[in-house]
């Protein structure tokens, strides 16, 4: 076994039986997470990312394929798994009528951590999330922000070598949200833990060292950020246009556009040559009355990567059918 | 008919000694999108709650459609729509299923209730999923139907709690393109969002900090009027790593900067003066390594507004 590979999947398959035949939540997937990677796994809702996640942990059966922690086998270890493993599902619940210390000591005991290991560790890991003001007070009574930290303290209670997070950042406001990602980054440069997430939030997927993503069960690509975000062909043009709805309606015809997205108010243009087609875009445009506001080339986000990526394999499926 | 369908004056709601809404006031008007913006925890979804009538109102005034909700909910109920955080759909019911039992709990007539559902089902994305399970639905489709089921009724006002949260870019700008079709028909939205590109939707953004409303206008105005500093955006070739100098070198006092902040992989800092710093930084930089592959002066994004209103004053540095 490579030491190196933390998390590994070959060939899974995953079907659920249904009423008329069986669905394929995960079509093949093949995927290795290295030591001390955080590896994010991105895809539209129902692409099959929690379905995964819990496969890869063995709270799911899989179909076929092979899947492995640590090299743990996901269906024969399963236990061995959970004591190596640090877990947050989606939409968990930490129980809201206890403290923010006996949630820690609870997650502690379940993992069969000494009482000694405890008075040496929590302290530290409550430090560490944020969490040292507030031991007393009621999960209930913490913000969105803190109650995802002490799921985050309660899933590290047992010092895991690797953590599995789904969408752990769920509902929590921007700033909330860097907080967190802070954490994971000191999780990863002090303690070198492997970080498998699954997000919905593009900018999460930024900070990961690489990013999969999923569609449709398989997984269509996976690189570093910015390797994904070199995929998508041409040149980045962002503006703002006066009138919104005839500018995004007049733009995609124009030479040189290769494809155009909305983001808020603003239009974002692939181009071939952004001085020349930004100079012919304003003009176009002004023909109409309508004006260009901010015009300006910027880098690729995953944001448009991530549009651009999954649109072109929808709409290669519906010229399939 | 009133221009206005929300009006609300001096907003209040105190559980026990803690203020949750503290005094606020707007109003929206019809056909109106507007952004009702905070961080978790600030009197978002409480503020909602009592304009629904679902909380009592402590004190101040509210009138929805020219009704008070805390008296007048029931005559209130057949024009108001509210699709809450949670989806609140039967899992064991088909997606059609589900439109018709809002339907029927609205008084909806048969022939009005087979029109809307197929309008709905249009509507959402859902034609041939219309009879799966809701519980086998994922997340966008989730959402458009329950965007679906709030406002089978045709409802004048509706209240939107953080609709998009937790579903992908594709599906977000879907959603919102279904938010704007709303309004163009005159009905009143009241949304609450964490995504900053959302915001900048709405006609009228009003962010709410401990319970207090410390701004309210369009999000071009709130750029310009609501941000102390100037916006560099900072493309680094390692990004943790220039975060990590930019803090060191603030909190050392050899870097005037009011907020450093990832955006993803890029990095905002709010600065006294762009022009002048942008140098200033990319030296500073390449001299312990990190190569600045762009620095821009850029207009603030209503984030970096958002990030400035709501930094509790006791935070900012001095």
């Amino acid at each position: 076994m490579d030491e190196q590979v933390v998390i590994s999947t070959q060939n899974l398959v995953k079907q659920f039986q249904v009423k008329d035949g069986a669905v394929t939540a995960i079509d093949g997937v093949t995927l290795q997470v290295r030591r001390g990677e955080t590896y994010g796994l991105i895809g539209p809702d129902g692409a099959g990312k929690t379905t995964t996640t819990r496969v890869i942990l063995g709270l799911l059966t899989r179909t076929s394929g092979q899947s492995s922690i640590l090299g743990h086998d996901s269906m024969r270890d399963t236990y061995r798994i959970r004591e190596r493993v640090g877990y947050i599902a989606q939409q968990f619940a930490l129980p809201g009528d206890l403290t923010v210390m006996e949630n820690v000591r609870f997650f502690a005991r379940v993992q069969g951590v000494s009482s000694a290991e405890q008075r040496r560790r929590i302290p530290d890991l409550l430090e560490f999330a944020g969490l040292s003001g507030f031991t007393d007070r009621l999960a209930s009574r913490l913000s969105g922000g803190m109650k995802k930290k002490l799921a985050l303290a309660c899933s590290l209670v047992h010092e895991p070598q690797v953590v599995l997070l789904d969408e752990p950042t769920l509902g929590v406001d921007p700033v909330s949200r860097r907080e967190f990602w802070n954490l994971l980054g000191d999780l990863r440069r002090e303690r070198g833990t492997t970080i498998f997430v699954c997000t919905p939030y593009m900018d999460e997927a930024e900070r990961c060292n690489w990013v999969g993503l999923m569609y449709e069960g398989r997984l269509i690509a996976h690189d570093s950020p910015g390797k994904i975000k070199q995929m998508v062909p041409g040149r980045l043009l962002e503006f703002k246009p006066s009138d919104f709805v005839p500018a995004w309606r007049l733009v995609p015809d124009l030479p040189g556009v290769l494809e155009v997205q909305t983001y808020g108010a603003m239009l974002h243009i692939f181009v071939d040559d952004p001085d020349r087609r930004g100079r012919e875009i304003e003009a176009a445009l002004a023909a109409q009355g309508i004006t260009c506001e901010g015009m300006r080339e910027i880098e690729t986000r995953m944001e448009e990567a991530f549009i651009s990526l999954i649109r072109k394999q929808s709409a290669g499926a519906s010229d399939a059918a | 008919m009133d221009e206005y369908a929300v009006q609300v004056e001096d907003l209040t709601k105190r559980f026990g000694d803690f203020t949750a809404v503290d005094r606020v006031s707007f109003r929206v008007r019809r056909g109106e999108v507007y952004g009702w913006l905070g961080p978790n925890g600030a009197g978002k979804t409480t503020t909602i709650r009592m304009l629904l009538g679902l909380l009592k109102i402590t004190s101040g005034r509210a009138l929805v459609l020219g009704y008070d909700p805390s008296t007048q909910a029931k005559h209130m109920q057949a024009h108001v729509g509210y699709m809450s955080q949670l989806f609140t759909l039967y899992n064991d019911l088909t997606a059609r299923e589900n439109i018709r039992f809002y339907g029927q709990a609205y008084g909806l007539s048969r022939a009005e209730l087979r029109h809307r559902q197929a309008e709905i089902i249009e509507m959402a994305g859902l034609q041939g999923r219309e009879n799966e399970l809701t519980a086998t639905l994922s997340g966008g489709w989730k959402q458009r139907l329950a965007l679906g089921c709030a406002i089978v009724h045709r409802p004048e006002v509706v209240f939107l709690d953080e609709p998009t949260a937790g579903v992908d870019p594709v599906s977000r700008r879907d959603f919102w393109g279904l938010i704007y079709a709303m309004a163009k028909k005159g009905v009143a939205v009241m949304v609450t969002t964490h995504y900053m590109d959302e915001a900048e939707l709405c006609q009228r953004v009003g962010f709410i900090s401990e319970g207090r409303l410390v701004a309210l206008d369009t999000p071009d105005r709130l750029k310009k009027t609501h941000m102390r500093g100037q916006v560099l955006e900072i493309n680094a070739d390692d990004p943790e790593r220039a975060m990590g100098l930019l803090k060191a070198a603030q909190q050392a006092g050899e870097l005037v900067c009011d907020e450093i902040a990832f955006y993803g992989a890029q990095i905002h800092a709010v600065v006294p003066d762009a022009q002048a710093l942008q140098p200033v930084i990319t030296a500073y930089l390449a001299s312990e390594g990190v190569r600045v592959s762009s620095i821009e002066w850029i207009v603030p994004t209503l984030e970096d507004v958002f990030i400035s209103a709501v930094t509790p004053s006791h935070k900012r540095p001095e």
